[in-house]
């Protein structure tokens, strides 16, 4: 079995493949994508410290469940943002980020 | 032969990513992104946690995929592929990610090292020994002392957990996930008032 510090690395990469994609990419859709993927990174790093950090001779489970309520609140905020970036594009008929600039100063 | 796999696994993993970020058409983004999180489940069944990995391939894989898919169908984005990039914004999104990364590196090579980074196996003689904090009739002990094939009881312990010690947090998710569901229906709704002049 691979050692705790692959896993690490394995998430921070998938993380900073993520972040990656939040800089760079102008569709907000395939932004919000990214945020998705960052989220997935965030609880690999979860899940392994819950197996590394026997508890009884069982995975720490607190961690799992923890992973699990992640997913929930990604599943929550995906529907709202979603439903938010629909609203956006009949108000600006647009996803580009760079169309968006109502907010700047 | 474990190590193979979880290299095949996190390799599928960082290559959807890659994908999701490197591919025009966001459809073709989307499926990256569910190449991803099937690795990513993978990886979770390589943990033990069979649960979440399945949970993670129903949840990411199945419904928030669709969604998203769904979305982009009917905004239909086709004309948006002829985007350009500017070239400092791309400058950007590779050293600020390659930043962290060094950073995560640090850390990484900061904390437990060799031996002791590895996992401790869970054998059948671990989990005899770890079945006696449940009581001797419950489903979670004949898993772990079954005689035949002893399996963890990876679903019955995370019910075990969430029933008993995250009982409040899970009635609060319950709310949240109601309280997700009307924002939802009354941000998608049209505004009466300004129906008449929209069309």
């Amino acid at each position: 079995m691979a050692s705790l510090n692959e896993f690490l690395f394995v998430s921070g990469l998938l993380f900073a493949v993520g972040l990656a994609g939040v800089i760079i990419r102008r569709n907000i859709i395939v932004i919000f994508m990214c945020l998705e993927l960052m989220l997935a990174a965030a609880s690999l790093t979860l899940v392994a410290f819950s197996r590394f950090h026997l508890s009884n001779g069982l995975p720490d489970y607190n961690g799992q469940v923890f992973v699990f309520f992640i997913i929930t609140v990604a599943a929550a905020e995906v529907a709202v943002g979603l439903a938010i970036i629909v609203a956006l594009y009949r108000a600006r008929q647009t996803i580009n980020v760079e169309d968006l600039t109502s907010m700047r100063g | 032969m474990e190590s193979l796999a979880f290299y095949f696994l996190s390799f599928l993993a960082v290559l959807g990513g890659v994908l999701l970020v490197a591919f025009r058409n966001p459809v073709s983004s989307a499926l990256a992104m569910v190449l991803s999180f099937v690795g990513l489940a993978g990886l979770f069944v390589g943990l033990n946690a069979y649960f979440v990995g399945v949970v993670q391939v129903l949840v990411y894989a199945g419904a928030i995929m669709v969604l998203f898919i769904f979305i982009i169908m009917l905004l239909d984005l086709h004309h948006e592929k002829a985007v350009k990039f500017r070239s400092s914004t791309v400058l950007a999104g590779i050293v600020i990610p390659l930043l962290l990364l060094a950073q995560i590196l640090g850390v990484i090579q900061a904390g437990v090292q060799g031996e002791e980074a590895e996992f401790d196996k869970i054998t059948a003689k671990t989990m005899i020994e770890s079945a006696k904090e449940f009581p001797k009739d419950s489903a979670i002990h004949k898993s772990l002392t079954d005689e035949k094939a002893p399996k963890l009881p990876d679903t019955n312990l995370i019910g075990h957990t969430i029933f008993t010690k995250y009982n409040f947090p899970l009635q609060v998710m319950g709310a949240l996930l109601l309280v997700a569901t009307i924002g939802v229906v009354v941000l998608s709704k049209r505004s009466q008032k300004r129906a008449p002049t929209e069309s």
